[in-house]
């Protein structure tokens, strides 16, 4: 059967497109997958790929024409089939409609110009998804209007999400090597710019895009609240040197891996941190799987170790290195960054005093933790050298109260100040 | 471990169960003298004479009426219906009688019954002697209906059928009696009912299948793996109760399902486990459940014919390709 194919939706902002080639003609067969047109937006040429194999049957917009996303470009259909172009809801493209049409347009822009863009070009408008697309998206944080749909009639797939996510890897390596293009200054510059000169503009990445929308997202919809504690770190440093000096160079346990575990213990005992706020209702999750915080010059990654309250501590030692190593170096796999219940946010090795973070989306809380320092500290009424940490909860009110998440810091301080309790 | 046909499976099962057992004897059509239509228990009659291994009259009702009796005043009958489609002559019997009794009698009394019995088609028998309609046995409670498609799950099933305390419906397969297979010799070998089992293991596409269509499935991994795809196989072997762990855990990881059935696709097998995987891994699947059935028609004779409505390695082979979207 013959089936429209429609300018799809190529970036986040996109209104609508460019006919920059067509690569295949008129009655040539066509491959699923292969590429039939390349379409210009205003950031790049895309390559479109077909949705199935058919034969081009019919080309609706001709080179150098600007649609917007949704309308049809093109049919496609079986072999020897006749096509029915007022069956499919499309007239005749004949050069002369279309100077015709471009006319109209160029007179009452007005009312001929969508005043929104469509959505892409499925039944009813509908942009449609694998259900564990649809959840890969959602955990990943991925806008599936950005993601080309390679199944049938343009579905999203699990390849799809894999592609797009292998295409921002791509792209934040490319962003690190090349040097950002500068551009001038396109608008009169506000009154209130100190700096008159002009500025950089940096394209954001999709993971620059992402992060922002989901901080957003948190920032304005869940109530943070925030406390504060100093941990005496004295006898866990004692310990962690005690078994690093029995274990191999990359077998050595972190500072992190002892907090990890440390809220670990404590989610257990207050599972209501290690939760999701669901709109009517709470989820409590049964696994304790704790995200661990990951800079990188492309943008934060969370990279997750699960069941941390099952694992021993040298597990999560061994397993954290791992992860953080393949987040670093971008080898992240997608399974490494989703099913995250409670996030740990270190920024201990910036010699940072105390900081608080933003609580990931999906989840109830996360835990800023700073460096651990010597200060002096007042010990039975005498002035003395003590080993502190200090480390601040982010709290979505939604979730939990003051009274609970204080007794989960102490709880948390209590199992990092007797750090026997962590090899139990 | 021996190497045996499924055939040599069953009769061994039927033997050390019998040995093992008094009270355990079996009855049919041409059992005895004639040694079964697919010589499952020949020599049987002169093994253990005939008190224990009773030919019939060409009376199904009979023969599964006169079993639930026995099975109610303490034996531990393994009746025979010569093909699962003679087993409709006996459907009261079967439905309202063996699969009922405990339920209705408050749990006073128990049915301790095995009706063995040949379905499939696939040997030009035409079409009122070649159906697979497990799946009408598999819709009432009260009756636990297992099909396996390995000698060794062929063996431990039926001694686990015979040690069972509820009526057991036990479909053996026309076109499996030849296949090999290593078979264990321990004659406490039992495979538990309602437990589904991992066949192969794999990471693109998973196929629930069970029976005949196991061996089809097995085949078309093959196949698919000289292709570079590697399915996992799920062989379901109990039909009810039903066991959907290790389906519900393979899609999950595969996110793609084919379900191979030798019966028709409608009201099947495929639906159920569809059904029942959307329910439990919706958020897991890459792709609409595909189904490998026969074709709609009652089944021809004609052996070209025949052949083309059942469900061929090609058949799966695809549906695999579907799924994964390489088609």
């Amino acid at each position: 059967m013959a089936e429209l194919i429609n300018m799809p939706k190529l970036g986040f902002d996109m209104r609508e497109g460019k006919l920059g080639e067509w690569v295949k003609k008129e009655g040539e067969s066509v491959g699923q997958g292969e590429t039939i047109a390349i379409i210009e937006t205003d950031k790049a040429s895309v390559e479109v790929p077909a949705f199935r194999s058919g034969v081009l049957h019919k080309i609706l917009v001709p080179v150098g024409e600007s649609v917007p996303i949704g309308t049809p470009i093109a049919v496609i259909g079986e072999p020897g089939e006749m096509v029915n172009l007022a069956a499919l809801g499309v007239g005749p493209a004949a050069p002369s409609s279309v100077a015709a049409k471009a006319e109209v347009r160029a007179e009452a822009p007005a009312v001929t110009a969508p005043a929104q863009a469509p959505q892409p070009a499925l039944e009813g408008g509908r942009l449609a998804a694998s259900p564990v697309a649809l959840r890969m998206a959602s955990e990943l944080g991925i806008d599936l209007r950005q993601v080309i749909g390679t199944g049938p009639g343009g579905r999203i797939i699990k390849r799809d999400i894999e592609a797009y996510l292998a295409a921002q890897d791509r792209a934040a390596q490319e962003a690190k090597v090349a040097p950002a293009p500068v551009v001038a200054p396109p608008m009169p510059i506000p009154s209130y710019e100190p700096t008159p000169e002009g500025y950089r503009a940096v394209p954001l990445t999709g993971m620059r895009q992402t992060i922002a929308r989901r901080m957003v997202e948190s920032k304005t919809t869940a109530p943070h609240f925030y406390i504060t504690v100093d941990v005496d770190m004295e006898a866990a440093m004692a310990l962690r040197s005690q078994l690093n000096a029995l274990l191999p160079e990359n077998e050595k346990i972190s500072v992190n891996d002892f907090i990890v575990k440390a809220a670990a213990l404590a989610l257990r005992q207050f599972p209501n941190l290690n939760a999701t706020f669901a709109g009517d209702e709470i989820r409590v999750h049964e696994s304790v799987n704790i995200g661990i915080a990951v800079a990188r010059e492309a943008g934060l990654v969370v990279t997750v170790v699960r069941d941390c309250d099952k694992k021993p501590l040298a597990q999560i030692a061994v397993e954290a290195r791992e992860l953080v190593a393949r987040a670093r170096e971008g080898r992240m796999k997608p399974d490494d960054m989703v099913g995250g219940t409670f996030t740990i946010s270190n920024l201990g090795m910036f010699d940072v005093e105390n900081f608080i973070a933003i609580i990931g989306p999906g989840q109830a809380a996360i835990l800023a933790v700073s460096t651990v320092k010597q200060m002096p500290v007042v010990k039975d009424g005498q002035l003395a050298v003590g080993t502190r940490m200090k480390a601040t909860i982010s709290a979505d009110h939604r979730v939990t109260d003051g009274a609970e998440a204080a007794r989960f810091m102490q709880a948390f301080k209590a199992a990092l100040e007797q750090p026997l309790r962590l090899l139990l | 471990m021996a190497r045996m046909t499924v055939r040599e499976a069953i009769s061994a099962a039927l033997r050390e169960e019998m040995y093992r057992d008094e009270r355990v004897f079996i009855m049919g059509e041409e059992i005895g003298k004639w040694g079964g239509t697919y010589a499952v228990t020949r020599g049987f009659l002169d093994e253990f004479g005939e008190k224990r291994v009773r030919d019939t009259p060409i009376a199904e009702g009979v023969i599964v009426g006169a079993a639930i009796g026995a099975a109610i005043a303490g034996l531990r009958p393994v009746a025979e219906l010569m093909t699962i489609n003679f087993a409709f002559l006996a459907m009261d019997q079967i439905v309202n009688h063996a699969a009922k009794i405990h339920y209705m009698f408050n749990g006073q009394i128990r049915v301790p019954l095995v009706i063995r019995t040949v379905g499939g088609g696939g040997r030009q028998l035409g079409a009122t002697h070649s159906q697979t309609p497990d799946v009408v046995f598999a819709h009432f409670p009260g009756l636990k209906v297992v099909a396996p498609g390995t000698p060794a799950d062929a063996k431990g099933l039926l001694k686990s059928a015979i040690r069972d305390e509820d009526p057991v419906f036990f479909i053996e397969h026309a076109t499996l009696y030849q296949v090999r297979g290593e078979v264990p010799d321990d004659e406490d070998f039992l495979v538990p009912i309602g437990v589904s089992d991992v066949k192969r293991v794999g990471k693109d596409a998973t196929i629930v299948s069970y029976s005949k269509m196991l061996q089809v499935s097995l085949e078309a991994a093959d196949r698919l793996a000289a292709e570079g795809i590697e399915v996992e196989i799920i062989d379901l072997r109990t039909l009810r109760p039903l066991d959907m762990a290790p389906v519900i855990a393979s899609v999950k990881k595969t996110n793609r399902l084919v379900v191979v059935e030798e019966g028709w696709r409608s009201f099947g097998i495929g639906a159920e486990i569809s059904s029942r995987v959307t329910e439990q891994a919706f958020d897991y699947l890459d792709a609409p459940v595909r189904r490998v059935a026969q074709a709609e028609v009652p089944l021809p004779y004609n052996r070209r014919l025949e052949q083309l409505a059942l469900p061929q390695v090609e058949d799966v082979v695809n549906a695999v390709k579907d799924v994964m979207y390489l088609r």
